[in-house]
């Protein structure tokens, strides 16, 4: 895998021959106190690490905590044991240096599509105009050069994941973080928009993770897919790498025969979890502690 | 087609309601004439005193009295409602603390406040404001709460991930979404000011809509009366017709839908 120059690494992780992971995940147990007083153990010892140039993709059964260890690495949820490092440095608050695809829509509502592009850039103190200027070439990148001046309830759901994509990208995170983000979208819409994805990540390559639960768009996308065992208490049961070449086409990539094979070996991981999330069905919110 | 088919049944309701009125109080049908007349008027002067009003200059002083009013205590209330709707909405133990203070002073009926305000404030313009902006801040208070507490907690997830501060989720989340919820209201908290304004005239003051109504009463002037709430009428309509064109203006973003409203 072709890796760019990366920053320059710190001290004290040196046991890692390509510097600093951007994400490193360190035996991380993240716990939820329910509001009935029980406790639900989401995800424990998880060790992950996401490079530098980096797509990673994580699937596994719903309710796996998939979306919890991505919220970890963001910083909007502290892990209750473990460590959560970034560019070699332990995270405490907000990722400051990642951007977030939300599964749901995370527009406001109350502003134009270019407003909610160029709003990103005020925390980073771009002037007014330089920020009008870089919103409209963002949504022009996304395909948008012509609704800048909708409201989000006037675009499409597709659409409105590309004023998304454009909001997060346009502050050039180097950790990209997506959840889920073309669940609620149709089949047609989402090969376009894993095409759109692909082609604006080659362009500088930050290290992705990407949570799904579509297996098939996890290979297609990724270099590596993580594949996650059924919750509660939910941990990495495997890591595959994916050395198919790009750039790729995500609706042509899946007729091809070693595509076929990751699948088949990805999936015989999965699908032992996927049963096991069935099996324990609608007990699972029943599970009070920690089972194992 | 179907709009002048509408109109025309609209004005065809006004005319057999005038008709009806006028046959009543004019004809022996239903008794004595002079009695009816005392007791409804007719509908012809009803109009003629409301015409002769509207282009007397009288009138006006005494809308003018009414509509300053109706706005201070709008934008008094409003501003207040908005003040702790905030403070609320962000500090759980204030709301916690003064929950059943607020829900108790919300259930009281203002009107009996009415007295009370005249003897605070006098018998001018700002007893009428106070018991306007009694009503006004529960309603934007409620809503103002209603609509920080509401924020959707995936876009201010994705707000703070985007490096907003305290000071920008204010300004780009919490005032908007607040706003939001404010706007929509705004019929009623318009209405409760105008009314607020009225009651207290009525009650007790020497200019104003209501007091015009009040003073016709007095002297059972039946017309008086019935061309006062005429006038009023065209009046509230009128506001009412201005809210509804600064809330398309303001939220342009919203998708089309009946707006909600807490009375």
């Amino acid at each position: 895998m072709a890796l760019q120059d990366r920053p320059h690494a710190h001290a004290g992780s040196g046991a890692v021959s390509s510097g600093d992971p951007a994400v490193a995940l360190g035996g991380v147990d993240i716990t939820f106190h329910l509001a009935d007083g029980g406790r639900y153990q989401a995800v424990k010892g998880i060790d992950l690490k996401v490079h530098p140039g980096e797509f990673v993709s994580i699937v596994g059964p719903t309710g796996c905590g998939k979306s919890t260890l991505l919220n970890a690495a963001a910083g909007l949820l502290a892990p209750s044991a473990g460590s959560v490092g970034i560019f070699g440095k332990p995270l405490s608050g907000l990722n400051r240096r990642a951007g977030y695809l939300f599964q749901q829509d995370a527009l406001m509502p109350w502003k134009t599509a270019l407003e909610n592009v160029k709003v990103a850039l005020e925390p980073m103190g771009v002037p007014e105009r330089e920020a009008d200027l870089r919103a409209r070439e963002w949504l022009g990148r996304v395909g948008l050069r012509t609704f800048v001046d909708r409201y989000p309830h006037m675009l499409s759901g597709g659409q409105r994941k590309r004023v998304s994509l454009a909001q997060m990208l346009i502050r050039n995170p180097e950790i990209l973080l997506m959840d889920e983000p073309f669940g609620p979208l149709d089949a047609q819409t989402r090969q376009i928009m894993g095409n759109l994805l692909l082609d604006l990540w080659s362009r500088d390559r930050k290290a992705l993770m990407f949570v799904t639960h579509d297996l098939e768009e996890a290979i297609a996308l990724s270099d590596r897919v993580v594949v996650m065992s059924a919750g509660p208490a939910a941990g990495i049961v495997a890591d595959y790498k994916v050395d198919l070449p790009r750039p790729r086409d995500i609706a042509d990539i899946r007729l091809e025969k070693a595509f076929h094979e990751i699948h088949r070996d990805i999936w015989a991981s999965l699908r032992v979890e996927v049963q096991k999330a069935y099996a324990m069905g609608e007990g699972r919110e029943l599970v009070g502690g920690d089972a194992s | 087609m179907k709009r002048m088919k509408l109109i025309s049944l609209q004005i065809l309701v006004m005319l057999v309601f005038l008709a009806i009125w006028h046959v009543v109080t004019t004809t022996s049908l239903f008794g004595d004439v002079k009695t009816m007349q005392f007791f409804f008027s007719t509908p012809g002067a009803v109009l003629a005193r409301t015409f002769k009003q509207l282009t007397g200059g009288d009138i006006y002083y005494h809308l003018g009295i009414t509509l300053t009013e109706t706005v201070l205590a709008f934008v008094i209330g409003s501003l207040a409602g908005i003040l702790f709707g905030f403070a609320f909405a962000r500090r759980e133990l204030l709301s916690a603390v003064f929950d059943p203070y607020i829900k108790a002073a919300n259930a009281l009926p203002r009107v009996v406040l009415a007295p009370i305000f005249a003897l605070w404030f006098g018998l001018g313009i700002w007893s009428k404001v106070a018991l306007g902006f009694t009503l006004v801040f529960f309603i934007v208070f409620f809503n103002v709460y209603q609509g920080v507490r509401e924020v959707s907690p995936t876009i201010l997830a994705n707000a703070r991930m985007l490096g907003m501060n305290e000071r920008q989720l204010f300004r780009h989340v919490y005032w908007p979404s607040a706003l939001t919820w404010m706007f929509s209201s705004l019929h009623t908290s318009v209405g409760f000011a105008l009314v607020g304004a009225v009651v207290g005239e009525y009650l007790g003051s020497s200019a104003g809509l209501g007091y015009k109504i009040h003073e016709a009463e007095s002297v059972f002037d039946v017309t008086g009366v019935f061309s006062g709430m005429l006038i009023l009428a065209i009046f509230v309509i009128a506001i009412d017709a201005l809210v509804t064109m600064i809330e398309k203006r303001l939220l342009v973003w919203r998708p089309a839908q009946s707006s909600t409203t807490t009375a």
